[in-house]
C-alpha cells in the first residue's frame, strides 16, 4: 500500500503507532495525576505504560510486515523507520520495567515518570519518521524536554537535579544550533524536506555555498551535542551519573538511538550529495570520540561514569558507519545500534541490582567479589562488558557488531583504513577497563563486612535475562538480524526520488 | 533588507553563544539560549520573504518549544536553587571528572 501523505486521513494512517502511543501516553498522564501519590498507583501506572508500549510494538511490527510505501512528504514510511521505533520502544520498555522498582527502593513516588518516558518515547518515534527539518526539530525538542524532566526525577537528591540543570542547559544550547543549522540549510536550498534538499543539493554545486557550509556545520555541532560524541559529551557523564539509574539507561540507548538515527537520515537523505564537505569533520568527530571515550574510561571508579564514557567511545563506532556513507555502512549502523542497546541496557539493570538506596554502591569496589556471592549476576555483568568490548562468542552479538562496522569502513568507496585502524586500536584499550570490571568481580575477594547485594526485583531480573540471552542467542545466529537489518536502511535521494515517482 | 536581515540575527546568535559560553549564573545563561533562538526566528521571518510561508510556520513551532522549554527549565533552576542555595554555576559542582 503507498500511503499518498497530502491527504490528511492517509498522514494519520501512516503515522499510526506514533499516534496510539501519543493518545495513550495523554490518557495515562490524566490517570496519573488523578489520584494522591503512592507506590502502589505507581506501580498501577507502570503496568498500564507497559501495556501500552506493547501494543504500540505491536502495532509497529504490524506496520513493517506489510511493505507500505509513501509518496514524498513530511514523514517517511519505511524500514529504517520502524527499525529505530522497535529499538527504542525495546529501551522505553526496560526503563519501565527497571523503575517499577527502582523507584519503590529509592521512594520516588510521582506516577508521572512512567508517562514522561512515555512522551520521550513520543519524541523518538517523531524522530524516527521525521522526513522533514521541522518534524526533526520538533521530535529532538519533544524527547528532550521530558528526558530534561526525568533526569531530575529524584527530588532528593542534590546530584540528580545537578545533572538535570547541566543537561537542560547544554540541551538546550545545541538544540539552538540545531536550529540555527535547519534555517541555513533552508535559506540556502529553499526546502526543509529532506529528499527535496537532497535533490537540490545533488542538482546544484552547494559544496561551495557558504550558507550551506555554515548550516551543516551547526547541524553537526547540534547532533554531536545530542549524541554525546567528543568533544561535546562534556556533559554526559554528570547527567549520566546524577540521573536516575533507569533514566541513564534509557537516555544511554534509545535517545542515543533516537538521535544517531535523525542524524543517519538527515545525513543520507538529505546532505548524501555534498559528502566531500562533511566527510572529514565526520572522520575527526569520530575518531576523537573514540580515543576521548576509551581512554578517559580508564580512570573512572564509578560504574555509572565509566559506561557514560564507554557510551561517548560507542558514539564514535557509530559515527565510523555514517562517514561511510553507503548502504552497507547503515544496515552495519543498525545491527551495532541493537548490540549496543541490549548490553548497555543489561549493564545499567546489574548497576541497578548491585546498588542500594540513595543510589549508592556504584563503585568499582562495591563489585569485588561479586561472584562469591552472586555468581549469576558477576556472568550477566561479565558477559555485557565483553559484549560492549566486542568479545568473540562469550561477546555475543557484540563481536558481530563490530565485524560488520569493519568490513563496512574497509569497503566503503573512500576507504576509512586509518579510522578502521583507530577502531581496533581503541577497542585494544577499551579492554583496559572492560576486562578490568570482570577482573575485579571474578578475582578479587570479597571484601571483610561488604554486604550481599539484595535480590533484584521480577522486572529487573527479566530485564537483565532477557538482555544476556538476547545478546548470546544473536552472537550464535547473527545472519537474520543482519538480513534485517540490510532490508532497513534508508536510501540516498536519488534511489529515493525513483521508488516515489514511480506509482505516480 | 535580507542581507542585513541575516547579518543581524547572525551576530545576536553570536552574542547568545558568546553569553552561554561567558557567563556563569544559570538564568542568564538560559537567557542567552532564549536570544539564540530568537535570532533563529528572525533569520526565518527574514527568509519568508524570499521561501514563502514555511519559514513562519517554522517561527511559531520555534515559539512554542521555546515557551515549554522555559517553563521545564525555570522548574529545573528552582530544584536545584532549593539543594543549593544559589544558581551560581561555579558554586554547583558535586559531579566532576
Amino acid at each position: 500500500m503507498i500511503f499518498d501523505l497530502a491527504n490528511p486521513s492517509q498522514l494519520m494512517q501512516a503515522f499510526g503507532p506514533d499516534l496510539l502511543l501519543m493518545a495513550g501516553a495523554m490518557a495515562l498522564m490524566l490517570w496519573a495525576a488523578w489520584r494522591p501519590e503512592s507506590h502502589e498507583h505507581q506501580r498501577a501506572v507502570g503496568q498500564a505504560s507497559l501495556v501500552l508500549i506493547a501494543a504500540t510494538i505491536g502495532l509497529t511490527l504490524w506496520f513493517s510486515t506489510r511493505g507500505l510505501q509513501s509518496t514524498l512528504g513530511v514523514i517517511a514510511v519505511d524500514n529504517f523507520r520502524w527499525a529505530t521505533d522497535l529499538v527504542c520502544l525495546l529501551g522505553a520498555f526496560g526503563a519501565i520495567a527497571l523503575g517499577m522498582e527502582y523507584n519503590v527502593r529509592e521512594r520516588i513516588m510521582p506516577a508521572e515518570s512512567h508517562v514522561l518516558v512515555l512522551f520521550a518515547t513520543a519524541g523518538m518515534m517523531v524522530l524516527a519518521a521525521a522526513r522533514d527539518l521541522m518534524l526533526v526539530f520538533l521530535g529532538i525538542e519533544l524527547m528532550s524536554v521530558a528526558i530534561y524532566v526525568l533526569a531530575g526525577l529524584n527530588r532528593r537528591s542534590a546530584k540528580s537535579a545537578e545533572g538535570s540543570l547541566k543537561y537542560f542547559l547544554l540541551g538546550a544550547f545545541a538544540s539552538a544550533f540545531l536550529l540555527y543549522g535547519i534555517a541555513l540549510i533552508y535559506g540556502a536550498t529553499g526546502s526543509t524536506n529532506m529528499v527535496e534538499i537532497g535533490l537540490r543539493v545533488v542538482g546544484g554545486n552547494f559544496s561551495q555555498h557558504p550558507m550551506m557550509l555554515v548550516g551543516t556545520g551547526l547541524l553537526l555541532v547540534g547532533f554531536g551535542f545530542k549524541i554525546a560524541a567528543a568533544p561535546f559529551h562534556m556533559w554526559a557523564p554528570d547527567v549520566y551519573e546524577g540521573a536516575p539509574t533507569p533514566i541513564t539507561a534509557f537516555m544511554a540507548t534509545a535517545v542515543k538511538a533516537a538521535a544517531f538515527a535523525t542524524f543517519l537520515r538527515v545525513w543520507i537523505e538529505a546532505l548524501g550529495g555534498m559528502g566531500d564537505a562533511w566527510f572529514s569533520p565526520v572522520w575527526w568527530l569520530a575518531a576523537v570520540a573514540m580515543f576521548v571515550g576509551n581512554t578517559v574510561a580508564l580512570s573512572q571508579r564509578n560504574l555509572k561514569r565509566l559506561l557514560a564514557y564507554s557510551s561517548i567511545a560507542h558514539s564514535g563506532y557509530l559515527l565510523v558507519a555514517v562517514a561511510t556513507g553507503t548502504l552497507a555502512g547503515s544496515a552495519a549502523f543498525l545491527f551495532y545500534l541493537v548490540a549496543y542497546t541490549l548490553a548497555s541496557f543489561g549493564a545499567f539493570a546489574v548497576v541497578i541490582t548491585v546498588g542500594r538506596a540513595g543510589d549508592t554502591n556504584n563503585e568499582l569496589v562495591d563489585y569485588e567479589g561479586l561472584w562469591q556471592v552472586r555468581p549469576g549476576l558477576a556472568i550477566a555483568m561479565a558477559v555485557f562488558m565483553l559484549s560492549l568490548m566486542g568479545f568473540p562468542i562469550f561477546g555475543g552479538v557484540g563481536f558481530f557488531g563490530k565485524w560488520y562496522l569493519l568490513m563496512a569502513a574497509i569497503e566503503a568507496p573512500r576507504p576509512l583504513t586509518a579510522l578502521a585502524v583507530v577502531l581496533v586500536l581503541t577497542s585494544v584499550v577499551s579492554a583496559g577497563y572492560y576486562l578490568n570490571v570482570v577482573r575485579v568481580m571474578f578475582m578479587k575477594p570479597r571484601p571483610e563486612g561488604a554486604e550481599t547485594p539484595a535480590q533484584a526485583g521480577a522486572l529487573t531480573r527479566g530485564v537483565v535475562f532477557v538482555a544476556v540471552a538476547a545478546i548470546l542467542v544473536l552472537g550464535v545466529i547473527p545472519s537474520r538480524a543482519i538480513g534485517w537489518s540490510r532490508a532497513s536502511v534508508p536510501r540516498a535521494p536519488q534511489m529515493q526520488a525513483a521508488v516515489v515517482d514511480a506509482p505516480r | 533588507m535580507l542581507v542585513e536581515s541575516l547579518a543581524l540575527s547572525a551576530v545576536l546568535f553570536t552574542i547568545g553563544v558568546v553569553g552561554v559560553l561567558t557567563r556563569r549564573n544559570a538564568i542568564i545563561i538560559f537567557m542567552c539560549v532564549e536570544l539564540m533562538l530568537n535570532a533563529v526566528n528572525l533569520t526565518f521571518v527574514a527568509l519568508s520573504k524570499v521561501y514563502g510561508a514555511t519559514g513562519q510556520v517554522f517561527v511559531v513551532f520555534t515559539m512554542t518549544v521555546a515557551a515549554a522549554e522555559a517553563a521545564v527549565g525555570l522548574a529545573i533552576i528552582i530544584a536545584i536553587f532549593r539543594h543549593q542555595r544559589t544558581v551560581n554555576l561555579s558554586n554547583i559542582n558535586l559531579l566532576k571528572g
